[in-house]
């Protein structure tokens, strides 16, 4: 009757000890180390990096505990943090401009657990210590800058049609453009319809004036709020790879937040400088008449930038139009070759520099410059092939479509950049988080020794396999974590405590439940039996409704509280498991075999 | 060991209109004082500004609002921490500075007074978050209610759903009545805790419930009184083992889990004690005047067909 089968010994044996190793690696902890990643696409973290990461540390006599491919970064581990101080200086040195390197910190558990993906939780800010910033993209500047720029295009279309107009005017969301007849208007109206594809337009007549009346549609709204988010997601990833961070996360939130989180960065006014910065964009010449001397100064009115693959260029100083007169980038394909392209929307000023500059320099090239924190570097150069009318440029040849995609995105990060405001902003110490660390940890312990001590004095036999039970919850809660690896902050260290408080319920409910048994007069055998199988369904019931809390938890919650809504969620699964089959087993193996159980050990 | 063997069935049933009623006064004490009172809202709902900073020292209060006073913030609340090292600085939200700034302003300020001053802690919730974040709160209160009315409508019963909720959601009025009488601050892990706390007391009832529905099985002359109150009285030592073992763990978390767990530990600790009470003193006497009966189960035509069963 209280019998498993082998295999079903087996399984249950088999997920503790998964649960073990998964466990494991967060008892080695974790030791100073430096990561070295490359910061251009066309680079790779493969074996020559790590070959020459390793001979810049020998000839600085640094010798790392482990030096290793991860991901697409090279990671070097230390003894302590003052060789990994050293050992940063040395690579950043050493390596240039073209890699980031970064400070980290790096598990000291075994190759062998590293390669089956056992690894340490990972933990949250308020943990391990770090920056936290919530940023709100400005959704009005963003369409105000759209309807801006359409307002001049619009002006500039009319006028170069013939089609008379009295204004164009921008009230709110609306753009209005005031006609002296309908005759006028509908040509004007049927010259935007086919230009100004993402406008709806209809018509209004008052006090004997025309008027056309242009609002965005909903989905080209949409996608204009889009690519601002998805441009500042894009702006603020090079900017934090400038500082350093060895796991940054840059997140979209919702419809128009950013999240930044900045493990172990303490500077925080530096952080919010390089976050707040803006990029701007050059449109420039090339200088093809003079040939860049090795080590020669760049003659008068021209300068010298790197193109992204490193090459050097000589460029004219005089600015043909800068990165605000781009209302929209976006990659595609060249209607004629199908080769991978970007398109570029320029506003109704920049149309017409355009057009004069590409008249004067067919075949010859141009540069499209980014500028940040004052250092420029050539985004493309392309061919003039001929005199570009309309506002509309297209990029095309020797790219391939994730550059074009890239171009595209630097071209707008550069042009359109919707401000961006700090609305929140968390910053733990290090210290804290590391006394954080110790209260979650020592408030566990200690309520689970209270617990054990209570539970085998009131249970007896029955108490200390109910706390082996528990245990095993605990370990596969760990485990589960470190496997998912899943963010664990100190509400989550909560939510550990509080999990196996209430997972030890199913474990009362079923000694509660075999000693009612018992005391009714049924064999020991039979009241195990009928413990177990009755209190099953109670078990159920009462962890779902527990799981409905953690689900809505983790829906609406945000941060720290997600992180305790996980571990919830999480712990009453594990809990689920191991106090009815773990326990279950262990009872089993004791008494199951005894024909005739006279006595068991429940007090 | 066996703290309750208790053989004769204990009469809660007939003490239901005095147990409801010393429910139903805590309750309107509870509203009366969030409503007077209101609650103290931290910093996460209100928006604004919270450091805490770390003095080598014993840090001099005064000193320290005299500084913010000369950094033009003469309305900061400055207050030790934990311990005499450590000082928390409330600042309200300004229109007049920027938010995110301030945090620099404030430690420059600080560090001319005392080199050796360490930011432990920043905390800047703007007040566009602070808005999202009760109206979130709200909404994950609300789907947690629907959820259990919902599962335990269709597990049980409409009845049993409803008055698990009633009782549960007293819990979380008198919670937050205590927060708002003690002027406790209410931050985004109490609310968590809060809604913990409502998801874990639901299955305080659910056990007695499912007693409840067993006994109506196999109770089959009893009264539905008796049956209610052969049920209490059948779970009540695994009730408060139960909770005795979870507040041992809450317990620990309150005196070990420092400041930042203080709160939530207390929110589940006044959770923990009131759900033991209302989920069978209150759920339970709700369930009876919603005229629970037999038939809510047992289909008279399949009364024959159990019989036979052993």
């Amino acid at each position: 009757m209280n019998r498993y089968l082998l295999w079903q010994y087996l399984s249950i044996l088999a997920a503790i000890l998964a649960g073990l190793i998964y466990t494991l690696p967060n008892f080695f902890g974790e030791s100073p180390a430096v990561q070295v990643s490359p910061l251009r696409a066309s680079l790779k973290a493969d074996a020559a990096l790590l070959e020459r990461v390793e001979k810049n540390l020998k000839t600085a006599s640094l010798n790392p505990e482990v030096a290793a491919l991860d991901g697409n970064s090279v990671k070097a581990r230390f003894a302590d943090t003052d060789n990994q101080l050293k050992a940063k200086d040395v690579l950043s040195g050493q390596l240039g401009e073209d890699y980031m390197v970064a400070l980290n910190l790096l598990s000291r558990s075994p190759q062998w657990l590293s390669s089956l993906h056992a690894l340490p939780m990972y933990l949250g800010l308020d943990l391990r210590g770090g920056v936290h910033f919530l940023l709100q993209v400005d959704m009005k500047a963003a369409l105000g800058k759209a309807l801006e720029a359409a307002t001049g295009d619009i002006r500039s279309a009319l006028r170069e049609q013939n089609i008379a107009y009295a204004g164009v005017s921008r009230d709110g969301n609306m753009l209005s453009v005031k006609f002296r007849d309908a005759e006028a208007r509908n040509k004007g109206e049927a010259e935007i319809k086919q230009r100004f594809s993402d406008y709806a337009l209809n018509t209004k007549e008052a006090g004997g004036e025309f008027f056309l009346q242009a609002t965005l549609k909903p989905e080209a709204e949409r996608r204009i709020q889009d690519s601002a988010v998805q441009q500042n997601l894009l702006t603020l990833r090079n900017r934090v790879n400038e500082l350093g961070v060895a796991e940054p996360v840059i997140q979209q939130q919702g419809a128009d937040r950013v999240v930044v989180q900045l493990p172990g960065v303490q500077d925080t006014a530096r952080a919010k400088d390089i976050l707040g910065r803006t990029a701007t964009l050059e449109v420039r010449m090339v200088d093809e008449e003079h040939q860049i001397g090795t080590g020669a100064a760049a003659p008068f009115g021209t300068e010298l930038f790197k193109d992204r693959e490193g090459n050097m260029l000589l460029v004219k100083k005089q600015v043909i139009l800068t990165g605000e007169r781009i209302n929209d980038a976006q990659p595609g394909f060249d209607n004629r070759s199908n080769e991978p392209a970007v398109h570029i929307n320029l506003d109704g000023v920049g149309a017409r520099k355009f057009k004069e500059a590409s008249r004067e320099n067919i075949g010859k090239r141009m540069a499209i410059i980014l500028f940040e924190k004052g250092k420029g570097e050539i985004v493309t150069a392309p061919v003039i092939r001929e005199e570009i009318g309309g506002g509309r440029v297209q990029i095309s040849g020797r790219m391939s479509t994730v550059e074009a995609q890239d171009t595209a995105l630097l071209l707008r990060a550069g042009a359109l950049a919707a401000p961006m405001e700090i609305i929140e902003e968390r910053t733990v110490g290090p210290s804290l988080g590391a006394d954080n660390i110790k209260r979650g940890f020592d408030s566990t312990k200690i309520g689970f020794i209270m617990v054990s001590v209570f539970m085998i004095a009131y249970y007896l036999m029955f108490g200390a396999i109910s706390m082996l039970a528990l245990a095993a919850n605990l370990l596969l809660l760990v485990a589960l974590l470190s496997m998912l690896q899943a963010t664990l902050t100190l509400p989550g260290m909560a939510g550990i405590a509080l999990t196996l408080g209430m997972a030890i319920d199913a474990n009362v409910l079923i000694n509660e439940r075999i000693r009612e048994e018992l005391r009714n007069g049924v064999t020991p055998q039979a009241a195990i039996h009928a413990g177990y199988d009755r209190a099953f369904g109670t078990i159920i019931d009462s962890n779902v409704t527990t799981l409905i809390a953690g689900v809505a938890l983790f829906m609406f919650g945000s941060g720290p509280i997600k992180g305790f809504a996980v571990v919830l969620c999480l712990g009453i699964l594990t809990s689920m498991f191991s106090a009815v089959l773990v326990s279950r087993a262990m009872v089993n193996l004791m008494y199951g075999s005894k024909a005739r159980l006279v006595k068991v050990a429940i007090g | 060991m066996e703290f309750f063997r208790i053989k004769q069935d204990i009469p809660f049933m007939s003490y239901g209109k005095i147990t409801t009623s010393i429910s139903l006064v805590t309750f309107l004490f509870a509203v009366f004082f969030l409503a007077t009172k209101g609650l103290n809202f931290g910093v996460d709902f209100t928006g604004g500004t919270v450091m805490e900073v770390h003095y080598t020292q014993p840090a001099d209060l005064a000193k320290v609002r005299e500084q913010l006073a000369a950094t033009g913030l003469p309305d900061a609340l400055v207050q030790n921490f934990g311990s005499s090292h450590d000082v928390l600085i409330q600042i309200p939200l300004k229109q007049n500075l920027a938010g995110a700034k301030l945090s620099e302003q404030v430690m420059g300020g600080l560090r001319k007074q005392d080199a050796s001053v360490e930011t432990r802690r920043v905390e800047f919730v703007g007040p566009q978050v602070g808005k999202d974040l009760v109206e979130n709160g709200a909404l994950a209160l609300l789907l947690v209610s629907l959820g259990i009315v919902g599962y335990l409508w269709m597990r049980f019963e409409w009845k049993f759903g409803l008055s698990a909720i009633i009782a549960n959601l007293h819990d979380v009025v008198i919670i937050l009545g205590f927060f708002a009488f003690f002027q406790w601050e209410f931050s985004l892990s109490v609310l968590a805790a809060v809604l913990a706390v409502l998801g874990y007391s639901v299955n305080e009832s659910v056990v007695v419930f499912d007693r409840i529905r067993e006994n109506f099985r196999t109770m089959r002359k009893a009264g539905v009184a008796e049956i209610i109150d052969n049920a209490i009285t059948r779970t009540m030592s695994r009730t408060i083992i139960t909770h005795g073992c979870t507040q041992m763990m809450v317990g620990a978390m309150l005196l070990l889990g420092g400041e930042t767990l203080h709160y939530f530990a207390m929110a589940l600790t006044i959770g923990i004690l009131f759900s033991i009470y209302s989920s069978v003193l209150v759920a339970s006497p709700i369930l009876m005047w919603l005229g629970v009966s037999r038939e809510d189960f047992i289909k008279p035509e399949k009364t024959e067909a159990e019989e036979v069963l052993p």
